[in-house]
């Protein structure tokens, strides 16, 4: 069986610093997959080499039957790998829906066009729209980014993601500064998400974690710690350890 | 159709541009006496026009355009003086020119951040300034080149003394690659320029090939660039290397600051601002003017930015503003 | 054929050594507060009219005239960094740029209309002129002197950011300016000192270079890409980089004048590609 997301040993040092170590992971098809650790444990540096913004020190990244371990970022995004940012990285000054057709465009081949209006370009416009709905965000279309609630932004995050169309969808923190009472929605949208992408999760909030999570990887000083569905880590005591104070 | 109410930006003409460039139509009966300098204006705003798509849209900061305007001028220039006199074709080998040499050099800019573009556009600049320089014998060097003929505009129009055919040729091809240029701003690739302005790495997330986008758009400037350097060669039937020079690149970022930037019409408003000021003032004291405009520079970047469009949004809105404040309080 | 190629590095050394002198100020702006400040080399010329008139008019000694070249730019930079620069550094590298721009054609009209466009001419003293046979090789004894000034600064500021509180604060803030201001560095201070240290070791550098370089109210514009090239090859977290940078540039583009001196000129641009090309986070990268 072909694994959606798949990585072999990937590791990454900086000069003496070895950031990630021997990762070896494997989701397959419509997965929901999280990834925790403390901090410092190279969640981020991870992110980084599956999407490709670094470049491993050893290892290979799988998606589907590609290596794509060689590729830029942007061809990943092509192939089916999409991700959310920890921090909101959108365009503040446009409006909801303009910049989802930024990734509907794109997708859909439109972003070479130099010739076609963009208020012509009906199919995108639907798509797009059609991302919003199902992020409940049709309300929001017109309003400019900056003026949405931080948890509005979150969900645009996704809506940008999901845009792309992936297989494989990485989301980075997705709770990461939402407030409780914008929470709700958040978690209905990461329970709508379709069934058949592959969704991994890096994630501080165990309540995200511990709510979607099929199963979870602990990652720690860069190397896998342990693996398993969540009740198992639940009970872990290395787990316990090295969250709650064990200096490892 | 009215399906799109956030996203449409205006894409059937509307009145006040068709009046724009009726009014400049009509520069031959409105300025009959002044139609050189006309073409100059419009020549300045064509080139300001194919920066505005690399700096204001963008956000390529280049110091270092005149590099392509150059080239074409040259093109042109080298293709009239061997004997090839035809407007149109030149001014398409002269684009095509200067376009091919932009896409050479895209590779250097489009990686790197702000201070490595500008070092790179302005060494590039300053290269083919020397290279010009040495090169005299094809050159001509400071004098320029000699031999210049222009055959009849479409073999009916003779480029006469009173600027009249040339302001023509000018005003068709100005509006011409505006007119591409205004459609291009509005596509899909227009709006992916100015994400990658924004947020070039948002945009790689989201499955655009930045470097490879910035490349296109970049030789396309360049070929702009070009065609508006062969106008002012066919148009005074003489080139230098002036046209390589540093100036002429920093001028054009004052143009298009002025004008504003990253927005469609900034380009030809402070072209002609600037050309028309340095025209009139600058006869008075070569120095005063460079001191003045240095100063008047630093004052738009303290006050704020956006030129005299961005002033007249600025001014438009807060009449609105006004507006509705009276007409909420009656 | 060894002792031209002595002569060569040895002339490429020293004019490497000015053009860092001059362009290490822009370094540290930038890496500091990234603020692009297209009018550094302003300030280099006007440590160079400074020394001129100083020189010309006072009847001061070369020497001497040096500190004060190094005192007016690092106090004008000063006055600068207080009244304009420091409005600057939350806008855009264009509001820079722009800025810095007008500021150097300000600084060119106003040399222009105070000391005319001709060249300066200097008067080395007697005991800075002529040549030294060193190995059998000649040397011009000016620019031994100003290898061993060069390298006595570098040293110089090497220690004071090195082993310095005040060098410790600097590196703070270059790496983290936020950090550093909530550890109680004052960053806003550390950066005026910086600032004005900069524009005074340009000042130095351009009166040091009015023998080498050459002084006229074109100097900014014509060293501009030099210093950039400096900076964005040298990189803006080391003295180091900066100052490799600037020395191979020196070399090369002595050696390319002297040996194709029909393309000589083209090496630098030559150089500065193949560099971008392999290495585009500039020559010294942060370990």
């Amino acid at each position: 069986m072909t694994h959606a997301l798949r990585t072999s040993d990937l590791g990454k040092h900086f000069g003496g610093v070895r950031a990630v170590t021997g990762v070896s992971l494997a989701l397959p098809r419509g997965a929901r997959h999280a990834i925790i650790g403390p901090n410092g444990a190279g969640k981020t540096t991870l992110i980084n080499l599956l999407t490709g913004m670094l470049a491993p020190s050893e290892g290979e990244v799988y998606l589907g039957e590609d290596r794509i371990t060689r590729l830029r970022p942007d061809q990943r995004v092509k192939r089916g790998l999409a991700r959310t940012f920890q921090i909101n990285n959108l365009f503040p000054d446009l409006t909801v829906i303009q910049c989802v057709l930024l990734a509907v465009c794109e997708q859909r081949g439109a972003g070479v066009d130099a010739w076609r209006p963009v208020a012509r370009c009906e199919a995108e416009i639907a798509a797009a729209r059609e991302v919003l709905r199902l992020l409940r965000l049709e309300r929001a279309e017109n309003t400019i980014v900056r003026e949405l609630a931080y948890g509005d932004q979150r969900l645009v995050e996704i809506a940008l993601a999901l845009a792309c169309k992936p297989s494989v969808l990485l989301l980075d923190e997705p709770a990461a500064g939402v407030p409780k009472s914008e929470s709700q929605a958040l978690f209905r949208a990461i329970a709508d998400l379709p069934g058949e992408v592959t969704v991994l999760f890096v994630e501080h909030d165990m309540d995200i974690v511990f709510r979607f999570a099929q199963r979870i990887t602990v990652l720690v000083s860069g190397s896998i710690l342990t693996e398993g569905p969540p009740e198992q880590i639940a009970r872990d005591p290395t787990v316990k350890q090295v969250y709650l104070g064990g200096r490892a | 159709m009215s399906t799109a109410p956030g996203i449409v930006r205006i894409v059937r003409f509307p009145w006040h541009e068709a009046v724009f460039w009726l009014v400049l139509a009509a520069g031959f009966w409105l300025w009959p006496k002044h139609l050189p300098l006309a073409s100059q204006v419009l020549i300045a705003g064509l080139f300001t026009l194919s920066y505005d798509l690399i700096l204001g849209y963008s956000g390529i900061l280049s110091l270092g355009h005149a590099a392509y305007f150059g080239i074409g001028a040259y093109a042109a220039g080298l293709l009239a003086q061997g004997g090839w006199g035809e407007p149109l074709s030149g001014l398409l080998a002269a684009g095509a020119c200067a376009g091919l040499a932009g896409f050479l050099t895209s590779f250097l800019v489009v990686r790197g951040q702000d201070l490595t573009r500008l070092m790179v556009t302005t060494a590039i600049g300053l290269l083919l300034f020397e290279l010009a320089n040495r090169l005299s014998s094809i050159t001509g060097g400071v004098d320029g080149l000699l031999g210049i003929e222009m055959a009849p505009l479409l073999g009916a129009f003779r480029f006469d003394m009173y600027g009249r055919t040339a302001y023509g040729y000018c005003l068709a091809v100005t509006f011409l690659l505006f007119l591409g240029v205004r459609r291009l701003v509005h596509s899909p690739f227009g709006w992916s320029l100015r994400g990658m302005r924004d947020n070039p790495r948002r945009m790689l997330a989201l499955g655009y090939p930045v470097s490879h986008r910035l490349i296109a758009v970049y030789s396309l400037s360049a070929a702009i660039a070009g065609v508006a350097g062969a106008l002012l060669t066919q148009t005074t039937q003489f080139v230098s290397i002036d046209v390589f020079s540093f100036g002429r690149s920093a001028d054009v970022m004052v143009m298009l600051i002025v004008g504003g930037a990253g927005v469609l019409y900034g380009g030809l408003v402070g072209a002609a601002v600037f050309t028309l000021a340095y025209h009139y003032l600058s006869a008075l004291n070569p120095v005063y003017w460079q001191f003045w405009l240095g100063a008047f520079l630093i004052a738009i970047v303290l006050v704020g930015r956006g030129g005299v469009l961005g002033a007249w949004a600025r001014a438009v809105s807060a009449l609105r503003e006004k507006h509705r404040r009276t007409v909420t309080q009656s | 054929m060894i002792a031209s190629l002595l002569g060569v590095l040895f002339d490429g050394l020293a004019y490497g050594m000015l053009l860092f002198l001059i362009g290490v100020g822009l370094s540290v702006t930038l890496g500091l507060m990234n603020f692009v400040n297209l009018a550094h080399g302003a300030f280099g010329m006007l440590g160079g009219y400074f020394c001129v008139v100083a020189m010309a008019r006072w009847n001061v000694p070369f020497l001497a005239a040096l500190p004060l070249a190094f005192a007016g730019s690092a106090l004008s930079g000063l006055l600068f960094e207080r009244v304009l620069f420091r409005r600057l550094y939350r806008r855009s590298h264009l509001d820079q740029v722009l800025l810095t721009i007008g500021l150097t054609f300000m600084a060119i009209a106003a040399a222009t209309f105070a000391f005319g466009p001709q060249q300066q001419a200097m008067q080395l003293p007697e005991y800075l002129s002529g040549q030294l046979n060193v190995l059998g090789v000649d040397l011009n004894i000016y620019r031994v002197f100003l290898l061993a000034l060069g390298a006595a600064l570098t040293v110089l500021l090497t220690l004071i950011v090195e082993r310095t509180r005040f060098g410790a604060a600097v590196r703070a803030s270059v790496d983290n300016a936020r950090v550093a201001e909530a550890l109680g560095i004052r960053v806003g201070l550390v950066f005026q000192i910086a600032f004005a240290a900069g524009c005074g070791l340009a000042g130095l550098g351009g009166a040091l270079g009015v023998e080498v370089l050459g002084l006229d109210p074109l100097f900014p514009l014509k060293f501009m890409v030099y210093f950039l090239l400096v900076v964005a090859v040298g990189g803006t977290s080391t003295l180091k980089g900066p100052l490799y940078a600037a020395l191979l540039l020196g070399v090369a583009d002595v050696a390319g004048k002297y040996y194709i001196p029909e393309v000589g000129a083209f090496i630098i641009y030559a150089m500065m590609v193949i560099l971008l090309i392999l290495r585009p986070q500039g020559l010294v990268s942060r370990s």
